[in-house]
C-alpha cells in the first residue's frame, strides 16, 4: 500500500457558493435588490416582512418574497395577504436554506419585474451563516426580547450581515431592554453595521427602514 | 445542526477528487476552517462517522484544523490576529474593523490516501 497526500483546497461548500454566484449574476442582471432576512425562530421575521412589503407596495414597488420554514405555509399564507406574489419552501428538517433551493423555488418568476425580492430565511442563528444565497444584503434581526447580548453569541451571523434591524421596540420599555448595550454589542461584532430600531406593529423605524432599502437598490440593484 | 450537511458536502468533494485514482482508500481528511465559520467540530465528528458510513470515506481520520481571526487595522498599517470573535477591535490600538483577512474558511485541505492501483503495478 502506498500512502500519498493529495491536496484539495476547495471550498467545502464550493458547490453552493457556485450556485450562489450564478444567482447573485442573475439578480445583478434582473436589476432586482435581494435580501437574506435572518433571525432566531420568534424574532419577528414575518411580521417585520409584512410591513416591509405593504409599504413597499404602497410606494409602487414591485416586490416577491421567498420564506423558508421547515414545514407549513402558514407564513407564505401570512405574507400573500400583502398582495405580493410568495412562495414558501419548506426544507422538511433541513435548518438553513441553500442557493439550490432558492434557485429550484425561482423557477417560473420573470426577475426583471422585480424591483426586491426578500428571502426570509429559516429560524436559526447558525446555520444559515453558511449558506451564501447570492443575496447583496444579509439582515440579522434581533427582538427586544431576546436579549442584549445574543450578537455576542452568535457572532458569526451578525459579523456576516450587512444590516440589522431589532424588532418589537414597542416591547422595549416591559423588557426592560438595553437599548445601549444592545447596540454597543452589535457594533463589537460588526463595527460600522446600519441599525434599524423597529416595530412591526406600531411601524416605529419604518420610514427609514424604507427609505434604505431605496438607496441601496438605486446605488446596488 | 447543519454539520451533517457540511459533512455530505466534504464527502461529494472529497469522492470527486478520487477519479484519477481507482481504488484508492481514504485515511485521512483534512480542513481549514475559520474561527467565524460557525462549525461545532464535536458535532461535526459525531456527523463525520454516521455521514461517511458506506463511502470511500468510511473509517477516516478528520483533522480540522482551526484558524484564527486576521483584520487589517489601518491605522496600524498591518494584519492582526485576534483572539477570539467576540470583539473585532485591534488588540494594538482598539480600532475596530471589518477588513477580514482570516476566519471565514470552510475548505478542505488534503486527504492522505492509500492507493491500491501503486501496488498492483
Amino acid at each position: 500500500m502506498t500512502t500519498r497526500i493529495v491536496e484539495l483546497r476547495r471550498g467545502i461548500l464550493k458547490k453552493n457558493d457556485e450556485l450562489a454566484a450564478g444567482l447573485r449574476d442573475r439578480y445583478t442582471t434582473a436589476g432586482v435588490l435581494v435580501l437574506n432576512l435572518v433571525s432566531s425562530p420568534g424574532t419577528g421575521k414575518t411580521a417585520f416582512l409584512e410591513r416591509t412589503l405593504t409599504g413597499l407596495k404602497a410606494h409602487g414597488a414591485r416586490v416577491a418574497a421567498l420564506v423558508g420554514d421547515l414545514e407549513t405555509d402558514n407564513d407564505a399564507r401570512r405574507l400573500a395577504s400583502s398582495g405580493a406574489p410568495v412562495r414558501q419552501i419548506n426544507t422538511h428538517g433541513i435548518c438553513h436554506l441553500d442557493a439550490e433551493m432558492i434557485s429550484h423555488h425561482l423557477d417560473g418568476w420573470e426577475l426583471a419585474d422585480l424591483d426586491y425580492l426578500f428571502i426570509e430565511n429559516v429560524g436559526n442563528l447558525v446555520c444559515p451563516s453558511s449558506y451564501d444565497l447570492g443575496e447583496k444584503i444579509r439582515v440579522a434581526l434581533l427582538s427586544v426580547t431576546e436579549g442584549e447580548d445574543k450578537p455576542l453569541k452568535y457572532p458569526t451571523m451578525f459579523n456576516s450581515a450587512d444590516a440589522a434591524v431589532l424588532t418589537k421596540i414597542d416591547l422595549a420599555v416591559p423588557c426592560e431592554f438595553n437599548r445601549a448595550e444592545a447596540i454597543k454589542n452589535i457594533n463589537e461584532i460588526r463595527p460600522g453595521i446600519r441599525i434599524f430600531e423597529t416595530s412591526a406593529k406600531t411601524g416605529a423605524g419604518m420610514d427609514e427602514w424604507l427609505a434604505y432599502l431605496a438607496e441601496e437598490r438605486a446605488r446596488r440593484a | 445542526m447543519h454539520e451533517l450537511s457540511i459533512v455530505a458536502s466534504i464527502v461529494d468533494s472529497v469522492t470527486e477528487s478520487l477519479a484519477p485514482y481507482p481504488g484508492a482508500q481514504v485515511k485521512e481528511v483534512r480542513l481549514r476552517v475559520g474561527a467565524l465559520s460557525s462549525i461545532v467540530q464535536e458535532s461535526l465528528d459525531f456527523c463525520y462517522g454516521i455521514g461517511t458510513d458506506g463511502t470511500a470515506l468510511q473509517g477516516s481520520r478528520l483533522v480540522v484544523d482551526i484558524l484564527p481571526v486576521i483584520i487589517h487595522c489601518k491605522p496600524c498599517d498591518r494584519d492582526v490576529t485576534l483572539d477570539g470573535v467576540q470583539s473585532f477591535r485591534c488588540p494594538l490600538c482598539g480600532e475596530p474593523s471589518m477588513d477580514l483577512r482570516q476566519g471565514r474558511e470552510m475548505d478542505i485541505d488534503s486527504i492522505e490516501i492509500e492507493d491500491e492501483a501503486e501496488v498492483k503495478a
